[in-house]
């Protein structure tokens, strides 16, 4: 099929479409908004149904109820509006719903602003909600892989029962980028057991809540049940790519947007003769331990590099070196993640490690 | 002769049967039922007269009525 | 005449309200209204947390457990997903007027097909009777226990009064404190299903059904408590019906 030029956010909604997605319920934020615009009109067309909510609380558990329904359901936010998701997303995990939700990140907590930032790591990959969940979170870095992650989630979704989360970045869902669209699908709503249809005489009772009430005795047997379920996502999910990192003596990990800076910074560096490589996690949860298993003794040092003030994603970073690798963290807040400051930081790397 | 039929076992008590009873056919009991409460009793002297009122005012299910 | 318990009504469990609640009458009326209908293979419920929640248990239908509320709104969802399915929402007083008061609002403005049924204590039934909305003034609660002071706590809400200015399918207030209301609250929730699937919008029934465990009075005095007290602040009977009577 012929690429097309599209922005970010719409080439998102549109491969949920493709994917089989008929449901969306969603509220207006900046940077997701065209999420919402684009649905508003295009959902008509394709026979779904696109619901501007009251708020992403409503948004969000109006998903629940088309989730349960079968549908597959699509809701999307940014910032301030993915914490009122949380509430949702505990009760799509505790219930065993799959549906896909997409935080479009901006900058900052409270407010904070409309532009590019990756300030909700934490709220992403710790479960934002309350309880025990995590969430498979996928992290595309252009308008071609978030089509191409975005019409994978829902199947990723039904896979485990369970609601997959999609974390871009104000750059990435507002830049226009070539994209090549997959094919449209149609999702049937009955296609799985656990689908919620009205009883028929003589059938059992069927309910959709927390998923442990289903099993008698299920508070014994839920714990196995949700470690065998989260253990299998750990081992069979991780997602990432390494960039040059086979000979790399300092690695970056980077994800969404900057993992493109880091990109450039890599080939700025390499022309200095300096051996820079990326492991870019595509998968933030479960976070792609096993890229790190594969590092070669060459490695002297490890660089985080996020558009956040706290380096959000370091800590994950010493887990997965087994905290053998000294860990460094290059952020940007108010302005633009820098090729040329990660070069500098890297030769100062070089120098101490 | 209407018959009003009580499921002891599910009964919590609350008496809402016998405040609407018209013939004083329900009444409350002293006996304690499977649940731990004092249950409606029937006092077989007296005639149901089929109105209904004890099982719409039922929470638990527990009374039917037969013609 | 015979009386018979529905055969919608799940007799092999028993949900553990408290004596002389309301739900369990509200429940009955419920599967009774859709018994007659002959709708059975087409309901499904949506609950809220809290007492409500025990539903599912004396119901046969299968179920979505909403979060406390947003019962409504994933009614709403649900209802998308199935529309040629009745869909029926219980949230109770505090989940449709207090946290969900935007979800009851909005469903009524965008006229969402589905029918809410709230059942109406005045009180916060599961933690324990704490004010809600709907507790009358001068009611003793346990977060007005000196009574429900205006001045200090606002006023009391009647969904009525702001759900009357919008256009939604169907607007009542009924009862389950005598045989009579009972009978009447079944007819509501009987015409309110028949405008769903004629596909006229949103229906909501507020219940006003006894608490005798958090307004600390004996179940019979609870059923005259509603008569004296509750439904002179919350009148009964029907506000909106926009198809009007067929």
């Amino acid at each position: 099929m012929a690429k097309v030029l599209m922005k970010g956010n719409e080439a998102l909604a549109e491969s949920c479409l493709r994917a089989g997605c008929r449901f969306f319920s969603g509220y207006p934020i900046t940077p997701q908004t065209e999420i919402l615009e684009y649905l508003c009109w295009r959902m008509d067309e394709v026979g779904g149904k696109c619901v501007q909510t009251e708020s992403e609380l409503a948004g969000v558990n109006m998903l629940l109820g088309a989730a349960a329904g079968g549908m597959r359901a699509l809701t999307t936010t940014s910032g301030p509006g993915f914490s009122l998701k949380q509430e949702g997303i505990s009760y799509l995990c505790g219930s065993d719903l799959p549906a896909v939700i997409v935080d479009v990140q901006r900058i900052g907590d409270a407010l904070g602003d409309i532009f590019m930032g990756q300030g909700d790591y934490w709220q992403l990959t710790r479960g934002g909600g309350h309880g025990d969940y995590r969430t498979i979170v996928l992290a595309p870095e252009s308008v071609q892989e978030s089509v191409d992650l975005a019409y994978g989630a829902f199947d990723l979704a039904e896979k485990y029962r369970h609601p997959v989360l999609i974390a871009t970045d104000a750059t990435i869902g507002q830049m226009i980028e070539p994209v090549e669209l997959p094919e449209m699908k149609e999702h049937d709503i009955d296609t799985y057991d656990w689908a919620l249809k009205p009883r028929e005489e003589g059938e059992p009772q069927r309910a959709i809540w927390n998923r442990y009430w289903d099993w008698e005795d299920g508070g014994h047997k839920y714990p196995a049940y949700c470690l065998e379920k989260y253990g299998k996502m750990e081992a069979e999910e991780q997602r990432w790519e390494s960039v040059q990192a086979d000979d790399a003596e300092i690695v970056m990990v980077a994800y969404g947007t900057s993992a493109r800076v880091a990109k450039s910074a890599i080939v700025r560096a390499r022309k200095e003769g300096i051996k820079l490589g990326l492991i870019r996690p595509i998968t933030l949860w479960p976070f792609p331990k096993k890229a790190f298993d594969e590092l070669g003794g060459q490695v002297k040092a490890i660089l985080d590099v996020e558009r956040n003030i706290l380096g959000q994603m370091k800590d994950d970073v010493i887990l997965a070196t087994g905290n053998k690798l000294p860990v460094e963290f290059y952020g940007e807040y108010w302005d633009n993640m820098s090729e040329i400051k990660i070069v500098e930081i890297a030769k100062e790397m070089l120098s101490k490690y | 002769m209407s018959k009003v039929i009580v499921d002891f076992k599910r009964c919590k008590g609350c008496f809402l049967c016998t405040s609407v009873c018209p013939k004083g056919v329900l009444i409350p009991s002293t006996q304690l039922g499977p649940k731990g409460f004092e249950i409606v009793q029937q006092d077989e002297e007296k005639e149901c007269i089929g109105c209904g009122a004890c099982y719409k005012m039922c929470p638990d299910y527990c009374i039917e009525i037969t013609d | 005449m015979n009386f018979t318990i529905p055969k919608d009504i799940d007799m092999t469990q028993q949900a553990s309200w408290c004596p002389g609640c309301g739900h369990g009458i509200i429940c009955r009326i419920i599967t009774e209204a859709v018994e007659e209908l002959g709708v059975s293979n087409k309901v499904l419920t949506v609950d809220d947390v809290a007492c409500g929640q025990f539903g599912q248990f004396a119901m046969k239908y299968n179920t979505v457990m909403g979060a406390h509320g947003r019962t409504i709104a994933t009614a709403a969802g649900l209802k998308h997903a199935r529309p040629d399915c009745l869909v029926i929402a219980r949230p109770g007083d505090g989940s449709a007027y207090s946290i969900g008061i935007e979800s009851t609002l909005y469903s009524a403005i965008r006229n969402d097909n589905i029918l809410a049924i709230v059942i109406n204590n005045s009180v916060f039934g599961m933690t324990g009777g704490q004010m809600s909305p709907a507790t009358l003034p001068g009611m003793k609660t346990a977060t007005s226990p000196f009574g429900r002071d205006e001045k200090k706590n606002g006023s009391m809400l009647d969904i009525t009064k702001i759900l009357s200015q919008t256009d939604m399918a169907y607007l009542a207030r009924g009862a389950v404190n005598t045989p009579a209301n009972t009978e009447k609250t079944k007819k509501m929730i009987k015409k309110a299903l028949e405008k769903q699937m004629n596909g006229e919008g949103f229906c909501l029934i507020d219940v006003l059904s006894m608490c005798p465990t958090n307004w600390k009075m004996s179940e019979i005095d609870a059923c005259e408590f509603i008569k004296t007290t509750q439904s002179k602040y919350l009148p009964l009977g029907e506000f909106i019906d926009k198809g009007g009577d067929k």
